[in-house]
């Protein structure tokens, strides 16, 4: 049964994903997504390509229809009539506009959509310089000025909950820093924030959490702390590099109860499910990470 | 104000910038001005136009309507991930697109007929053409956005949207003819209306030539035709068959987008 929806004050709303699955014909892109995103945290999904971090973003907004599974956000279920995506800003990836649309026509026509009357948040507008090209239809706009226009509608709703897709994929320096300064300003007013990037330099200074996706699976979920120290890593990347190249569980038949495995988060409540161990015995120069179900 | 309406009117305003429209708008109003000026007049380029009308205006409507699905398919996703609910914004999308490629043939070939006393001389063939042009182009519409549904891939929609024009306004001819020449010693009346009825193209081709009291040309097959096609109900019939020409693909298509995943 569907709980009622939280309501929003300023706060986020916690995202609750529970084993999940998508298949695109016989290809099983998310196998059993169990994880939550928690209000006034930023957490970075990252994964390898088609590791199902899109999928799932997708899913949250009810653009793919999971085969088995549920999600809720702040206690609600999405529905056909898109109620729940009130709460929701999306940045998709890399978006194409309407050519001869402008990005006020753009802007209004959502607004319109949204049936919303109230103060938009322009900041990103300003901060990203995006003022003078208000009036310019998308098919005059660089791909990099699109993709700021990506960030500002993004943003533009004071949603509760920030769903991006690499939201710095094409973005100078200087946005993309205007932009991660948006995001941690997000984050301290208690927003939720998911984000996915392969600019690992981007989440080192941004993510207060990490969700590691291999082949449609979390493979590990925790701080972006302990994910360094139990790869024995010095960079996300190396920590990546280490989860990416370590051997499957299903090769390993590595379980709850195996000898050597090391729990590492969550002895109670919901986090029994989603806690993570290290199997350090099984391979002493690369460390492998993992979900215990 | 509802969400499909909404849809519909920033689409209608995008689409009134798009060369793709005027352009096919303008290719109507000189074919039109070109055939009634070097036709002989208008009782002669009449069945000239209805030729271009049932050709072109299907081939049209769904390469515009398949590339339309294919092009805007990000900005689709952009629009569900708001508070839009899908069946409205596929109606917004359907009707944004329809409308204006309609009115894009009824102001290309109707100011031409017009213009050149057509529509005083013939106004009934004339408005017949009319009616069959649009619902050809709503029926060639749905079919374009349920082909761009069901076919991830933009090449292989837009090369099958091809065979598909190319099927129903010239390949499907071709198979009735051998048939009614394979036939041709038993009694093939009813069997060609129900093959015309099967082909939105050939629904609108008969009942423009019946218009034009064209028939004649057509010996006693012809004037089964003009018997069932020249009467009121028969026109009511034709138009029944466009119209779930349209209805039946469009349905399909909003079924299969109300469950695509984007």
């Amino acid at each position: 049964m569907t709980e009622p929806l939280a309501p929003y004050g300023g706060a986020g709303l916690a995202i609750a994903v529970r084993d999940l699955a998508k298949s695109f014909g016989t290809r099983r892109v998310l196998d059993g997504v169990d994880v939550d995103f928690a209000p006034g945290a930023v957490t970075a999904l990252l994964g390898p390509n088609g590791a199902g971090k899109t999928t799932l973003l997708k899913a949250l907004l009810g653009l793919v229809r999971p085969s088995a599974g549920s999600l809720r956000i702040g206690g609600a279920e999405p529905d056909d009539a898109g109620g729940l995506r009130r709460l929701v800003g999306y940045m998709p990836q890399l978006p194409h506009f309407p050519p001869h649309m402008t990005v006020r026509e753009l802007a209004s026509m959502l607004d319109d959509l949204r049936d919303f009357d109230g103060h938009p948040d322009e900041e990103l507008v300003d901060a990203l310089g995006l003022r003078g090209e208000l009036d310019q239809p998308f098919r005059t706009l660089s791909g990099g000025t699109r993709q700021k226009v990506n960030a500002a509608l993004a943003f533009r709703y004071d949603a509760p909950v920030l769903v991006l897709d690499e939201p710095t994929a094409g973005l100078d320096p200087a946005a993309s820093l205007a932009l991660k300064e948006k995001i941690r300003r997000c984050r301290a007013e208690g927003r939720t924030v998911v984000v996915t990037s392969h600019n690992l330099g981007d989440l080192d200074t941004m993510a207060d959490a990490v969700v590691f996706l291999l082949d449609g699976r979390v493979r590990f979920h925790g701080s972006l702390a302990d994910l360094l120290a139990e790869t024995r890593s010095d960079t996300l990347e190396e920590a990546i590099a280490a989860i990416t190249s370590g051997p499957s569980p299903a090769s390993t038949g590595a379980s709850r109860g195996d000898a050597g495995g090391v729990t590492a988060e969550g002895t109670g409540d919901g986090d029994a499910e989603r806690r993570r161990r290290t199997d350090r015995d099984a391979s002493p120069e690369r460390p492998r990470v993992e979900i215990v179900r | 104000m509802n969400t499909a309406l909404k849809v519909f009117r920033y689409q209608v305003r995008d689409l009134a910038r798009s060369r793709a429209i005027a352009g096919y708008a303008a290719f109507l109003l000189l074919a039109t001005a070109g055939l009634l000026h070097f036709g002989g007049g208008p009782a002669r380029a009449l069945p000239s136009l209805a030729t271009v009308v049932v050709l072109v205006v299907p081939l049209v409507s769904l390469l515009v309507s398949t590339s339309f699905v294919y092009h805007g398919n990000d900005f689709i996703e952009l629009l569900l991930a708001h508070p839009v609910g899908r069946r409205p914004l596929f109606a917004g999308m359907y009707l944004g697109l329809a409308l204006p490629l309609a009115a894009a043939f009824v102001l290309g070939a109707g100011i031409p007929l017009a213009v050149g006393g057509a529509l005083a001389s013939h106004a009934g063939a004339v408005a017949l053409l009319g009616v069959a042009g649009v619902l050809l182009t709503t029926a060639f519409t749905s079919l374009g956005f349920l082909v761009a549904l069901r076919v991830r891939e933009a090449a292989s929609g837009l090369g099958l949207a091809l065979v598909l024009w190319l099927g129903r306004a010239v390949i499907y001819d071709g198979g009735v003819l051998l048939g009614a020449y394979g036939w041709a010693a038993y009694p093939l009346e009813v069997p060609m209306l129900v093959s015309m009825a099967l082909n939105p193209v050939d629904v609108a081709r008969v009942l423009v030539v019946m218009a034009l009291d064209a028939s004649a040309m057509m010996g006693y097959t012809g004037a089964v035709f003009q018997d069932f096609f020249g009467g009121p109900v028969g026109v009511a019939l034709a138009l029944a068959c466009l119209g779930a020409w349209t209805l039946l693909p469009g349905l399909a298509a909003r079924y299969t987008f109300v469950r695509k995943d984007f």
